[in-house]
Protein backbone atom coordinates (compact mmCIF):
# COMPACT_ATOMS: atom_id res chain seq x y z
CA UNK A 1 0.00 0.00 0.00
CA UNK A 2 1.38 3.09 -1.11
CA UNK A 3 -0.43 5.33 1.57
CA UNK A 4 1.77 5.68 4.71
CA UNK A 5 -0.79 5.71 7.50
CA UNK A 6 1.21 6.75 10.29
CA UNK A 7 2.40 10.06 8.11
CA UNK A 8 -1.43 10.96 7.69
CA UNK A 9 -2.62 10.28 11.04
CA UNK A 10 0.85 12.30 12.34
CA UNK A 11 -1.04 15.46 10.15
CA UNK A 12 -4.31 14.66 11.76
CA UNK A 13 -2.78 14.92 14.89
CA UNK A 14 -0.59 18.07 13.81
CA UNK A 15 -4.35 19.68 12.69
CA UNK A 16 -6.69 18.52 14.94
CA UNK A 17 -3.16 20.19 17.98
CA UNK A 18 -2.74 23.68 16.17
CA UNK A 19 -5.77 24.73 14.65
CA UNK A 20 -9.54 25.09 15.47
CA UNK A 21 -12.35 23.74 13.52
CA UNK A 22 -14.03 27.17 11.47
CA UNK A 23 -16.96 26.47 13.72
CA UNK A 24 -15.08 27.02 16.90
CA UNK A 25 -13.82 30.21 15.35
CA UNK A 26 -16.98 31.37 14.32
CA UNK A 27 -18.76 30.71 17.64
CA UNK A 28 -15.84 32.78 19.53
CA UNK A 29 -16.05 35.35 16.77
CA UNK A 30 -19.98 35.73 17.51
CA UNK A 31 -19.32 35.59 21.62
CA UNK A 32 -16.45 38.28 21.33
CA UNK A 33 -18.69 40.59 19.65
CA UNK A 34 -21.94 40.02 22.05
CA UNK A 35 -19.38 41.03 25.22
CA UNK A 36 -19.07 45.00 26.04
CA UNK A 37 -16.44 47.10 24.50
CA UNK A 38 -13.69 46.85 27.04
CA UNK A 39 -15.17 44.09 29.53
CA UNK A 40 -12.62 41.68 30.62
CA UNK A 41 -14.71 39.31 28.68
CA UNK A 42 -14.08 40.63 25.23
CA UNK A 43 -10.49 40.77 25.93
CA UNK A 44 -10.33 37.59 27.17
CA UNK A 45 -11.81 36.63 23.80
CA UNK A 46 -9.12 38.54 21.65
CA UNK A 47 -6.52 36.97 23.80
CA UNK A 48 -7.94 33.78 22.59
CA UNK A 49 -8.02 34.94 18.91
CA UNK A 50 -4.42 35.97 19.09
CA UNK A 51 -4.07 32.71 20.06
CA UNK A 52 -5.73 30.32 17.36
CA UNK A 53 -3.89 32.75 15.30
CA UNK A 54 -0.18 32.13 16.62
CA UNK A 55 -0.51 28.87 17.01
CA UNK A 56 -1.99 28.00 13.31
CA UNK A 57 1.18 30.29 12.09
CA UNK A 58 3.81 28.66 14.18
CA UNK A 59 2.41 25.12 13.99
CA UNK A 60 2.09 24.89 18.06
CA UNK A 61 -0.41 23.36 20.16
CA UNK A 62 -3.40 25.80 20.81
CA UNK A 63 -3.48 24.64 24.68
CA UNK A 64 -0.36 22.87 26.36
CA UNK A 65 -2.68 19.94 27.53
CA UNK A 66 -3.75 17.95 24.12
CA UNK A 67 -6.03 15.79 25.99
CA UNK A 68 -7.88 12.74 25.70
CA UNK A 69 -6.64 11.51 22.21
CA UNK A 70 -10.21 10.31 21.03
CA UNK A 71 -10.31 8.38 17.90
CA UNK A 72 -13.50 7.98 16.03
CA UNK A 73 -13.31 5.38 13.02
CA UNK A 74 -15.41 3.98 10.38
CA UNK A 75 -13.24 0.76 9.01
CA UNK A 76 -13.94 -1.01 5.57
CA UNK A 77 -14.51 -4.80 6.51
CA UNK A 78 -11.34 -5.93 4.88
CA UNK A 79 -9.03 -3.19 6.79
CA UNK A 80 -7.63 -4.91 9.74
CA UNK A 81 -7.99 -3.07 13.29
CA UNK A 82 -4.78 -4.11 14.01
CA UNK A 83 -2.74 -1.83 10.80
CA UNK A 84 -4.54 1.49 11.91
CA UNK A 85 -3.52 0.90 15.89
CA UNK A 86 -0.03 0.66 15.33
CA UNK A 87 -0.26 3.40 12.98
CA UNK A 88 -1.71 5.52 15.60
CA UNK A 89 0.46 4.67 18.09
CA UNK A 90 3.81 5.33 15.92
CA UNK A 91 2.16 8.04 14.73
CA UNK A 92 1.10 9.81 18.73
CA UNK A 93 4.63 8.81 19.51
CA UNK A 94 6.01 11.01 16.72
CA UNK A 95 3.42 13.75 17.30
CA UNK A 96 5.52 14.13 21.27
CA UNK A 97 8.98 14.16 19.70
CA UNK A 98 7.40 17.19 17.37
CA UNK A 99 5.71 18.69 20.52
CA UNK A 100 2.37 18.36 18.92
CA UNK A 101 1.57 16.53 21.61
CA UNK A 102 2.50 16.37 25.16
CA UNK A 103 3.02 13.22 27.58
CA UNK A 104 -0.62 12.98 28.63
CA UNK A 105 -0.34 9.52 29.92
CA UNK A 106 0.39 8.80 33.43
CA UNK A 107 0.27 5.55 35.32
CA UNK A 108 -2.67 5.61 37.62
CA UNK A 109 -1.14 3.72 40.62
CA UNK A 110 2.79 4.44 40.67
CA UNK A 111 2.08 7.90 39.31
CA UNK A 112 4.95 7.52 36.10
CA UNK A 113 4.36 9.26 33.12
CA UNK A 114 5.32 7.20 30.18
CA UNK A 115 6.76 9.66 28.29
CA UNK A 116 5.30 9.48 25.13
CA UNK A 117 1.45 9.87 25.14
CA UNK A 118 0.67 6.12 25.11
CA UNK A 119 -0.93 3.72 27.52
CA UNK A 120 -2.96 1.98 28.48
CA UNK A 121 -6.31 3.34 27.20
CA UNK A 122 -4.38 6.32 25.87
CA UNK A 123 -5.06 7.48 23.04
CA UNK A 124 -8.58 5.99 22.99
CA UNK A 125 -9.94 4.24 19.81
CA UNK A 126 -13.01 3.70 19.07
CA UNK A 127 -13.69 1.02 15.86
CA UNK A 128 -16.69 1.07 13.54
CA UNK A 129 -17.43 -1.39 11.07
CA UNK A 130 -18.85 -0.19 7.89
CA UNK A 131 -19.72 -1.36 4.53
CA UNK A 132 -17.89 1.78 2.76
CA UNK A 133 -15.11 1.07 1.25
CA UNK A 134 -12.90 4.16 2.70
CA UNK A 135 -11.48 4.72 6.03
CA UNK A 136 -13.16 7.78 7.93
CA UNK A 137 -11.40 8.98 10.45
CA UNK A 138 -12.88 11.52 13.85
CA UNK A 139 -9.91 13.08 16.30
CA UNK A 140 -11.08 14.97 19.13
CA UNK A 141 -8.62 15.96 21.75
CA UNK A 142 -10.22 16.61 25.35
CA UNK A 143 -8.79 18.66 27.79
CA UNK A 144 -8.53 17.19 31.33
CA UNK A 145 -9.78 20.90 33.03
CA UNK A 146 -13.13 21.15 30.96
CA UNK A 147 -13.15 16.88 31.58
CA UNK A 148 -12.83 17.75 35.66
CA UNK A 149 -16.39 19.75 35.30
CA UNK A 150 -18.07 17.35 33.38
CA UNK A 151 -21.01 15.66 35.69
CA UNK A 152 -23.59 12.43 35.80
CA UNK A 153 -26.86 13.00 37.94
CA UNK A 154 -29.13 9.87 38.56
CA UNK A 155 -32.57 11.37 38.49
CA UNK A 156 -35.05 12.03 40.93
CA UNK A 157 -32.89 14.39 42.50
CA UNK A 158 -34.45 15.74 45.80
CA UNK A 159 -32.05 19.13 45.87
CA UNK A 160 -32.94 20.34 42.33
CA UNK A 161 -36.49 18.93 42.36
CA UNK A 162 -35.40 17.51 39.53
CA UNK A 163 -38.19 14.24 38.34
CA UNK A 164 -37.60 12.06 35.55
CA UNK A 165 -38.49 13.98 32.42
CA UNK A 166 -37.09 16.53 30.29
CA UNK A 167 -37.94 19.83 33.16
CA UNK A 168 -35.36 17.29 35.29
CA UNK A 169 -32.96 17.26 32.74
CA UNK A 170 -32.81 21.07 32.48
CA UNK A 171 -32.28 21.52 35.94
CA UNK A 172 -29.35 19.13 36.13
CA UNK A 173 -27.38 20.36 33.72
CA UNK A 174 -28.10 24.47 34.94
CA UNK A 175 -26.90 23.05 38.55
CA UNK A 176 -23.79 21.56 36.23
CA UNK A 177 -22.87 24.36 34.75
CA UNK A 178 -23.39 26.75 37.88
CA UNK A 179 -21.19 24.45 39.68
CA UNK A 180 -18.79 24.36 36.95
CA UNK A 181 -18.14 28.36 36.95
CA UNK A 182 -14.74 29.47 34.80
CA UNK A 183 -13.09 26.24 35.91
CA UNK A 184 -13.38 24.39 32.45
CA UNK A 185 -11.67 26.81 30.33
CA UNK A 186 -15.56 28.30 29.78
CA UNK A 187 -17.12 29.56 27.66
CA UNK A 188 -17.62 25.23 27.20
CA UNK A 189 -19.19 23.36 24.83
CA UNK A 190 -21.69 21.20 25.79
CA UNK A 191 -22.39 17.18 25.10
CA UNK A 192 -25.22 16.27 27.33
CA UNK A 193 -26.26 12.52 27.18
CA UNK A 194 -29.96 11.30 28.29
CA UNK A 195 -30.67 7.32 29.03
CA UNK A 196 -28.48 4.54 29.27
CA UNK A 197 -26.21 3.13 32.16
CA UNK A 198 -23.70 5.31 33.87
CA UNK A 199 -21.25 4.33 31.31
CA UNK A 200 -23.12 4.21 28.17
CA UNK A 201 -25.13 7.49 29.01
CA UNK A 202 -21.23 9.46 29.74
CA UNK A 203 -19.79 8.16 26.18
CA UNK A 204 -23.22 9.32 24.75
CA UNK A 205 -22.76 12.77 25.73
CA UNK A 206 -19.34 12.56 24.47
CA UNK A 207 -20.68 11.71 20.79
CA UNK A 208 -22.42 14.89 20.86
CA UNK A 209 -18.77 16.76 20.19
CA UNK A 210 -18.84 14.99 17.08
CA UNK A 211 -21.55 17.33 15.57
CA UNK A 212 -20.92 20.67 13.69
CA UNK A 213 -21.62 23.42 16.47
CA UNK A 214 -24.26 24.69 14.14
CA UNK A 215 -25.72 22.08 13.57
CA UNK A 216 -29.58 21.27 13.96
CA UNK A 217 -30.91 18.51 16.44
CA UNK A 218 -33.55 16.55 13.74
CA UNK A 219 -35.36 15.57 16.97
CA UNK A 220 -38.14 18.50 17.97
CA UNK A 221 -38.41 18.08 21.47
CA UNK A 222 -34.32 18.13 22.44
CA UNK A 223 -34.18 20.46 19.47
CA UNK A 224 -36.56 22.65 21.68
CA UNK A 225 -34.89 22.25 24.71
CA UNK A 226 -31.10 22.65 23.49
CA UNK A 227 -32.41 26.49 22.60
CA UNK A 228 -33.77 26.78 25.59
CA UNK A 229 -30.61 26.04 27.65
CA UNK A 230 -28.11 27.36 25.85
CA UNK A 231 -30.39 30.61 26.19
CA UNK A 232 -30.78 30.31 29.88
CA UNK A 233 -26.88 29.20 30.61
CA UNK A 234 -26.04 32.21 29.28
CA UNK A 235 -27.72 34.32 31.73
CA UNK A 236 -25.89 32.81 34.48
CA UNK A 237 -23.32 35.43 33.93
CA UNK A 238 -19.86 33.50 34.68
CA UNK A 239 -19.11 34.93 31.00
CA UNK A 240 -15.27 33.52 29.71
CA UNK A 241 -12.73 32.36 32.61
CA UNK A 242 -15.13 32.66 34.90
CA UNK A 243 -14.71 36.68 34.42
CA UNK A 244 -18.50 37.65 34.38
CA UNK A 245 -19.75 37.90 31.09
CA UNK A 246 -22.60 36.91 28.79
CA UNK A 247 -21.03 33.92 27.00
CA UNK A 248 -20.60 30.99 29.47
CA UNK A 249 -21.98 28.20 26.65
CA UNK A 250 -21.06 28.00 23.32
CA UNK A 251 -22.73 25.62 22.56
CA UNK A 252 -25.88 22.51 23.54
CA UNK A 253 -26.34 19.26 22.45
CA UNK A 254 -28.87 16.48 23.78
CA UNK A 255 -28.60 13.07 22.44
CA UNK A 256 -30.84 10.16 24.31
CA UNK A 257 -31.20 6.75 24.49
CA UNK A 258 -33.38 3.99 25.90
CA UNK A 259 -32.66 3.74 29.56
CA UNK A 260 -33.59 1.04 31.78
CA UNK A 261 -37.27 1.34 33.54
CA UNK A 262 -35.31 1.28 36.82
CA UNK A 263 -32.73 4.02 36.15
CA UNK A 264 -32.32 7.91 34.86
CA UNK A 265 -28.95 9.24 34.20
CA UNK A 266 -28.16 12.63 33.00
CA UNK A 267 -25.08 13.36 31.93
CA UNK A 268 -22.96 16.86 31.10
CA UNK A 269 -19.51 16.47 29.14
CA UNK A 270 -17.69 19.71 29.46
CA UNK A 271 -15.86 20.62 26.63
CA UNK A 272 -13.73 24.01 26.69
CA UNK A 273 -13.49 26.47 24.63
CA UNK A 274 -10.36 25.06 22.88
CA UNK A 275 -12.14 22.74 20.98
CA UNK A 276 -9.60 20.47 18.98
CA UNK A 277 -11.25 18.21 16.25
CA UNK A 278 -9.91 16.98 12.57
CA UNK A 279 -11.11 14.45 10.17
CA UNK A 280 -9.48 12.62 7.79
CA UNK A 281 -11.09 10.81 5.17
CA UNK A 282 -8.50 7.53 3.47
CA UNK A 283 -9.60 6.17 0.17
CA UNK A 284 -7.42 3.88 -1.58
CA UNK A 285 -4.30 5.80 -1.97
CA UNK A 286 -5.86 9.46 -1.40
CA UNK A 287 -5.90 11.28 2.24
CA UNK A 288 -7.67 13.87 2.72
CA UNK A 289 -8.01 16.42 5.92
CA UNK A 290 -10.12 18.15 6.81
CA UNK A 291 -12.27 19.32 9.68
CA UNK B 1 -2.98 49.60 31.63
CA UNK B 2 -1.54 46.93 33.21
CA UNK B 3 1.11 47.34 36.15
CA UNK B 4 4.15 45.77 35.14
CA UNK B 5 5.58 43.71 38.24
CA UNK B 6 9.29 42.95 38.46
CA UNK B 7 10.52 39.77 39.95
CA UNK B 8 11.09 39.40 42.78
CA UNK B 9 8.51 41.12 44.59
CA UNK B 10 8.22 42.33 47.82
CA UNK B 11 5.23 42.09 49.73
CA UNK B 12 4.49 45.70 50.03
CA UNK B 13 3.96 46.29 46.08
CA UNK B 14 1.53 43.06 46.34
CA UNK B 15 -0.51 45.19 48.63
CA UNK B 16 -1.20 47.34 46.39
CA UNK B 17 -2.69 44.99 43.46
CA UNK B 18 -6.73 44.72 43.85
CA UNK B 19 -9.12 42.66 42.47
CA UNK B 20 -9.47 42.90 38.62
CA UNK B 21 -5.94 44.92 38.31
CA UNK B 22 -4.16 43.76 35.02
CA UNK B 23 -0.33 43.18 35.32
CA UNK B 24 2.65 42.47 33.02
CA UNK B 25 5.14 40.26 35.07
CA UNK B 26 8.69 40.38 34.46
CA UNK B 27 11.64 38.08 35.83
CA UNK B 28 11.52 34.26 37.07
CA UNK B 29 8.56 32.03 37.22
CA UNK B 30 8.51 28.72 38.43
CA UNK B 31 6.38 25.70 37.67
CA UNK B 32 4.56 23.67 40.16
CA UNK B 33 1.65 21.07 39.81
CA UNK B 34 0.04 18.36 41.71
CA UNK B 35 3.30 16.12 42.21
CA UNK B 36 5.15 19.44 43.20
CA UNK B 37 2.30 20.89 45.71
CA UNK B 38 2.48 17.18 47.38
CA UNK B 39 6.06 17.00 47.45
CA UNK B 40 6.55 20.59 49.23
CA UNK B 41 4.24 19.99 52.03
CA UNK B 42 4.99 16.62 52.28
CA UNK B 43 8.76 16.91 52.26
CA UNK B 44 9.52 20.65 52.65
CA UNK B 45 12.76 20.93 50.80
CA UNK B 46 14.75 23.54 51.37
CA UNK B 47 16.97 23.72 48.04
CA UNK B 48 13.27 25.50 46.89
CA UNK B 49 13.84 28.15 49.29
CA UNK B 50 16.05 30.62 47.74
CA UNK B 51 14.08 29.90 44.14
CA UNK B 52 10.73 30.64 45.88
CA UNK B 53 11.09 33.31 48.13
CA UNK B 54 9.08 36.80 46.76
CA UNK B 55 8.55 34.71 43.40
CA UNK B 56 5.61 33.24 41.53
CA UNK B 57 4.70 29.65 41.49
CA UNK B 58 3.13 28.79 38.04
CA UNK B 59 0.08 26.27 37.69
CA UNK B 60 1.66 25.27 34.24
CA UNK B 61 2.21 21.86 32.86
CA UNK B 62 4.19 22.90 29.74
CA UNK B 63 4.81 20.82 26.59
CA UNK B 64 8.42 21.38 26.58
CA UNK B 65 11.47 20.75 23.10
CA UNK B 66 14.57 20.37 23.63
CA UNK B 67 17.27 21.47 20.84
CA UNK B 68 20.70 19.93 21.78
CA UNK B 69 21.17 20.64 25.56
CA UNK B 70 18.83 23.92 25.32
CA UNK B 71 14.79 23.85 26.47
CA UNK B 72 12.42 26.07 25.41
CA UNK B 73 8.71 26.67 25.76
CA UNK B 74 7.02 25.73 22.93
CA UNK B 75 2.64 25.55 24.94
CA UNK B 76 2.16 26.76 28.31
CA UNK B 77 -0.80 28.16 29.38
CA UNK B 78 -2.24 27.82 32.90
CA UNK B 79 -3.38 24.91 34.84
CA UNK B 80 -6.76 24.23 36.60
CA UNK B 81 -6.03 25.96 40.16
CA UNK B 82 -8.43 23.91 42.59
CA UNK B 83 -6.68 20.98 42.24
CA UNK B 84 -3.82 22.49 44.47
CA UNK B 85 -6.40 24.40 47.14
CA UNK B 86 -5.14 21.55 49.50
CA UNK B 87 -1.17 22.36 49.57
CA UNK B 88 -1.40 25.81 48.86
CA UNK B 89 -1.84 27.74 51.53
CA UNK B 90 0.78 25.96 53.15
CA UNK B 91 3.19 26.52 50.77
CA UNK B 92 2.80 30.16 50.14
CA UNK B 93 3.78 30.52 54.09
CA UNK B 94 5.85 27.97 54.21
CA UNK B 95 8.24 29.68 51.25
CA UNK B 96 7.33 33.29 51.55
CA UNK B 97 5.83 32.45 47.49
CA UNK B 98 3.80 36.29 46.45
CA UNK B 99 2.11 35.42 43.66
CA UNK B 100 0.20 32.36 42.07
CA UNK B 101 -0.68 32.05 38.61
CA UNK B 102 -3.03 29.57 37.59
CA UNK B 103 -7.06 29.62 36.29
CA UNK B 104 -10.44 29.22 37.85
CA UNK B 105 -9.17 30.62 41.21
CA UNK B 106 -8.56 28.83 44.22
CA UNK B 107 -10.50 28.66 47.28
CA UNK B 108 -10.93 30.34 51.41
CA UNK B 109 -7.74 28.23 52.78
CA UNK B 110 -5.62 29.79 50.18
CA UNK B 111 -7.45 33.96 50.12
CA UNK B 112 -7.09 33.49 53.90
CA UNK B 113 -2.93 32.90 53.05
CA UNK B 114 -2.66 35.34 50.80
CA UNK B 115 -4.49 37.93 53.07
CA UNK B 116 -1.85 36.51 55.83
CA UNK B 117 1.20 36.70 54.19
CA UNK B 118 0.80 39.40 51.54
CA UNK B 119 0.49 37.39 48.20
CA UNK B 120 -2.02 37.76 44.96
CA UNK B 121 -3.85 34.94 42.98
CA UNK B 122 -2.96 36.18 39.35
CA UNK B 123 -5.49 34.43 36.82
CA UNK B 124 -4.18 33.52 33.14
CA UNK B 125 -6.71 33.08 30.45
CA UNK B 126 -6.49 29.00 30.46
CA UNK B 127 -5.49 27.35 26.50
CA UNK B 128 -3.43 30.79 26.12
CA UNK B 129 -0.61 28.30 25.46
CA UNK B 130 0.92 29.89 22.47
CA UNK B 131 0.59 33.33 23.58
CA UNK B 132 2.04 32.65 26.84
CA UNK B 133 5.04 30.62 25.45
CA UNK B 134 5.99 33.99 23.69
CA UNK B 135 6.71 35.69 26.89
CA UNK B 136 8.96 32.54 28.18
CA UNK B 137 12.33 34.11 26.77
CA UNK B 138 14.39 31.81 28.50
CA UNK B 139 14.17 28.36 30.46
CA UNK B 140 16.84 29.14 33.09
CA UNK B 141 16.50 25.83 34.98
CA UNK B 142 14.08 22.61 35.49
CA UNK B 143 14.04 20.34 38.67
CA UNK B 144 12.90 17.25 39.33
CA UNK B 145 12.50 16.14 35.50
CA UNK B 146 13.44 12.86 35.58
CA UNK B 147 11.50 11.54 38.71
CA UNK B 148 7.99 14.11 37.75
CA UNK B 149 8.00 14.16 33.92
CA UNK B 150 7.53 16.87 31.88
CA UNK B 151 4.55 18.52 32.94
CA UNK B 152 4.78 17.96 36.33
CA UNK B 153 8.39 19.20 36.98
CA UNK B 154 9.94 22.60 38.24
CA UNK B 155 10.74 24.86 35.34
CA UNK B 156 12.20 28.10 36.12
CA UNK B 157 11.08 30.23 33.32
CA UNK B 158 12.12 34.16 32.49
CA UNK B 159 9.41 36.13 31.47
CA UNK B 160 8.54 39.25 30.11
CA UNK B 161 5.25 40.77 29.47
CA UNK B 162 3.44 38.01 30.83
CA UNK B 163 -0.44 39.01 31.20
CA UNK B 164 -2.80 38.15 34.26
CA UNK B 165 -5.30 39.73 36.06
CA UNK B 166 -5.83 39.34 39.67
CA UNK B 167 -8.90 37.76 40.38
CA UNK B 168 -7.82 36.99 44.45
CA UNK B 169 -6.07 39.95 46.46
CA UNK B 170 -4.53 40.50 49.95
CA UNK B 171 -7.53 42.19 51.02
CA UNK B 172 -9.90 39.16 51.01
CA UNK B 173 -11.60 39.57 48.17
CA UNK B 174 -12.19 37.25 45.22
CA UNK B 175 -13.53 37.65 41.76
CA UNK B 176 -14.50 33.98 41.41
CA UNK B 177 -16.40 34.32 45.12
CA UNK B 178 -18.61 37.16 43.44
CA UNK B 179 -19.70 35.10 40.59
CA UNK B 180 -19.99 31.74 42.43
CA UNK B 181 -22.86 33.68 44.32
CA UNK B 182 -24.27 35.64 41.66
CA UNK B 183 -24.58 32.60 39.32
CA UNK B 184 -25.63 30.80 42.15
CA UNK B 185 -28.31 33.15 42.54
CA UNK B 186 -29.36 33.16 38.79
CA UNK B 187 -29.03 29.29 38.80
CA UNK B 188 -31.45 28.84 41.57
CA UNK B 189 -34.03 31.35 39.88
CA UNK B 190 -33.49 29.52 36.74
CA UNK B 191 -34.13 26.21 38.58
CA UNK B 192 -36.71 26.65 41.69
CA UNK B 193 -39.09 30.07 39.55
S1 LIG C 1 -9.67 23.02 29.78
FE1 LIG C 1 -9.09 23.11 27.62
S2 LIG C 1 -8.24 25.15 27.26
FE2 LIG C 1 -8.32 24.76 29.44
S3 LIG C 1 -6.29 24.01 29.95
FE3 LIG C 1 -7.61 22.22 29.62
S4 LIG C 1 -7.39 21.73 27.46
FE4 LIG C 1 -6.58 23.76 27.74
Amino acid sequence: MAVNLADAFLELIRRASTDLPPDVCAAIEKARRREAAGSPARSVFGQIQENIKLAREKSTPICQDTGTNIYNINLPIDMPHAIVEKAILTATKRAVKKSYLRPNAVDSVTGANSGDNTGVGQPQIHFHQWKKKHMEVSLMLKGGGCENVGRQYALPNAELGAGRDLEGVRRAVIDAIQKAQGLGCAPGCLGIGIGGDRGSCFLLSKEQFLRPLDDVNPDPILRKLENRLQKELNQLGIGPMGFGGRTTVLSTKIGKMHRLPASFFVSVSYMCWAFRKARMTVRGEKVTHGY
Amino acid sequence: MAIRIDLPVDAKVIRKLRVGDEVRLYGNVITARDMAHKYMVEERPDWLRPLLENNVIYHCGPVMKRTGKKWSAVAAGPTTSAREEPYQGTVISEYKVRAVIGKGGMGPKTLKALKKEGAVYLHAVGGLATVLAEAIKEVEAVHKLEEFGVPEAFWVFRVEDFPAIVSMDSHGKSLHAAIRKDSLEAAEKLIHG
